[in-house]
């Protein structure tokens, strides 16, 4: 793995981490809350009031939680939607390339699914030259998905050019960011 | 000389709602445009007496002061009737060479203003002008009498009587809110034509500078508008297959270049906005964007990449002939003609820095002008003597500033918000 993917895969065991963290009662932590049990195991309570036998509290079991297939969480945590690209470039990397056949392969089974590709650039750029940039980039990922099998009819594409930067930040790993043609479900997810 | 003010008064005549009336005159001081602010001419602009007297010569003052040609002199409480000929031998002590005095007054509800031009000096007058208008007109009588003063004394006409649209820029680089703005050239008056609602890029004025078009762009795809600024209609160009951007007026107005992207490739077309007929100019594999017109209308500068990385090319308006005219380090994108017809300014990326820069539309005699992280967008006042355009510091938010063309006036524009994609108006009629 290169070290940028190794960067994404972390962006996207994160997101994934967080999602289980919503949906999922953690087993103990901080959120859990403490005190009524530990009174009930000291026993201070029941001796204070001189009432009868504790009745003990089961621990609650453990909810597994995970995106519904083929809805666009599903989509983004499980496939990618976005693929980055190289300064001024529009070629599909490899990197790239693996996650558009997932993305493919996902719209292939939910056959629904309609998709617009936003094509991003970075800001060391004039803003038009971007626009028309990104509007490579947003086709070529849309051709790609194309000759994997996905219908043309179910692909739009858009370009914003340098005006919705994913990254606020003005070095060379928000350029990287920032450069990138977004999947976006816009209809037709679970 | 004599010809010269002539032509003024009778140019000045023409103008709608503000009439001017005047004596020529013979000049002994000038103002040398193209030395920049080597030195610029002293010059003392009293306040003037009566209704926004003081307002209309503070106006003018901060004018002629920004254009870094001349060099305003406070002249603290001392005032100038400007029914007698001024204390030239005072004026002269305190150090000013020009001098502006004048008188405001309300006539039958008419705000009239007279205004002389002095050479301290020779002890002459070079311009004796009345403009008569509206009471809440007086900015504009102010910029009307600027650019009567810059014009006597350059021999270049004004830009102070005009309008700058551009892109407001407000909130973080996350959620930027763009919304399409028009101000006076001096900052003043400034308003919203759009609500921040979509992004709005690339607004530019037609020759008549009551009329703009820009381009939205939502997430289902962009159009191009025409927006009349005095009716606000607003009507779209119509539906294009890709995206369509970067509309600029030819310079009589009877037709918009702009960009349309098929399948990813870009290409300048140009619609008739008579009878609505759409004709692609150019049909390359490369990205071809950023059209704009020669002021004779024959000529189109654009942005090509079909040479590997972003140029400059020029190209019969019809279509056809393009050539490179770009060959210095960097990329060079978004040329813009001079209304004179006689540069190109553009932004160039070199070195990792943008720039403002200018060259001969053959390519020629190449400057540049300016560099930061981020200059662009640069448009042309209508004199072809200074240009505006957007700079952005790493992680701040663009800001509009000046430069002429010598490159050694360079001034932040008087709008302090967040603003980029400024055009500059016409001359207003």
């Amino acid at each position: 793995m290169t070290p940028r993917a190794v960067l994404r895969w972390t962006a996207l065991l994160g997101a994934a981490a967080v999602l289980a963290a919503c949906q999922t009662t953690p087993k103990a932590g901080p959120e859990t809350p403490a005190t009524p049990e530990a009174g009930a195991a000291s026993g201070t309570a029941a001796e204070g009031t001189g009432a009868g036998a504790v009745q003990p509290v089961r621990r609650p079991g453990p909810v597994a939680g995970a995106p519904i297939p083929g809805s666009v969480q599903d989509f983004v945590i499980n496939i990618s939607d976005r693929v980055f690209f190289d300064v001024d470039q529009y070629e599909v990397r490899e990197d790239a390339a693996a996650i558009l056949e997932r993305q493919a392969a996902w719209l292939n089974r939910y056959p629904a699914v309609q998709v617009r590709i936003e094509g991003n650039a970075d800001e060391r750029g004039t803003r038009e030259y971007n626009i028309a940039l990104g509007s490579r980039r947003a086709n070529a990922v849309r051709d790609q998905l194309v000759a994997l099998g996905v219908s043309p009819s179910r692909i739009s594409t858009v370009s914003f050019g340098k005006e919705r930067p994913i990254d606020p930040g003005a070095d060379d790993e928000a350029f990287r960011r920032n450069r990138n043609a977004r999947t976006a479900i816009i209809g037709g997810a679970r | 000389m004599r010809k010269t003010a002539l032509a003024l008064v009778a140019a000045l005549l023409a103008c709608g709602g503000l009439a001017a009336t005047a004596a020529p005159a013979r000049a002994e001081i000038e103002v040398d445009v193209n030395r920049g602010d080597i030195r610029p001419l002293p010059l003392s602009v009293p306040a003037f007496g009566g209704e926004r007297g003081a307002d209309i010569s503070r106006v003018i003052a901060e004018n002629l002061g920004r254009s870094g040609l001349f060099a305003p002199i406070d002249a603290g409480a001392r005032q100038a009737d400007v029914a007698t000929e001024p204390d030239f031998a005072a004026w002269k002590g305190l150090g000013a060479q020009a001098l502006v005095n004048g008188q405001a007054s309300l006539v039958d509800g008419r705000l009239q203003v007279d205004f002389r031009l002095w050479d301290i000096p020779a002890g002459q007058q070079l311009l004796g002008l009345q403009f008569t208008s509206t009471p809440e007109n007086w900015r504009r009588v102010a910029h009307k009498i600027s650019d009567a003063v810059y014009e006597r004394l350059t021999g270049e006409k004004g830009y102070f009587d005009t309008r700058v649209v551009f892109v407001s820029e407000t909130g973080g680089r996350l959620d930027r809110k763009l919304r399409l703005a028009v101000m006076d050239q001096d900052g003043a008056n400034p308003s919203y034509l759009t609500d921040g609602s979509e992004i709005v890029l690339s607004p530019r004025f037609s020759a008549s500078s009551q009329e703009i078009t820009y381009m939205a762009l939502r997430p289902e795809g962009s159009s191009v508008y025409l927006l009349n600024l005095e009716t606000g209609r607003r009507e779209s160009l119509g539906q294009f297959p890709g995206m369509v951007f970067a509309p600029r007026f030819s310079p009589d107005g009877a037709q918009v270049a702009f960009a349309v992207e098929r399948n990813g490739n870009s290409d300048i077309w140009v619609m008739n906005l008579v009878n609505r007929q759409s004709r692609r100019l150019t049909s390359d594999p490369a990205i071809d964007t950023s059209p704009a017109f020669s002021p004779d209308g024959r000529q189109i500068v654009f942005n090509s990449d079909r040479g590997g990385s972003p140029q400059l090319y020029v190209m019969d308006a019809a279509g056809g002939g393009a050539r490179r005219i770009s060959f210095g380090q960097g990329r060079y994108t978004s040329p813009v003609w001079s209304p004179k017809g006689d540069q190109i300014a553009f932004t160039r990326q070199g070195g990792g820095q943008f720039h403002i820069g200018v060259m001969r539309p053959d390519g020629s005699d190449e400057r540049t002008l300016t560099s930061s992280y981020m200059d662009e967008g640069p448009t042309w006042a209508p004199n072809g003597r200074v240009i505006l355009f957007s700079r952005q510091e790493a992680g701040g938010e663009p800001r509009l500033w000046t430069v002429d063309i010598t490159g050694r006036i360079l001034n932040p524009a008087p709008y302090s918000g967040g603003a980029s994609d400024p055009a500059w108006s016409p001359l207003i009629n």
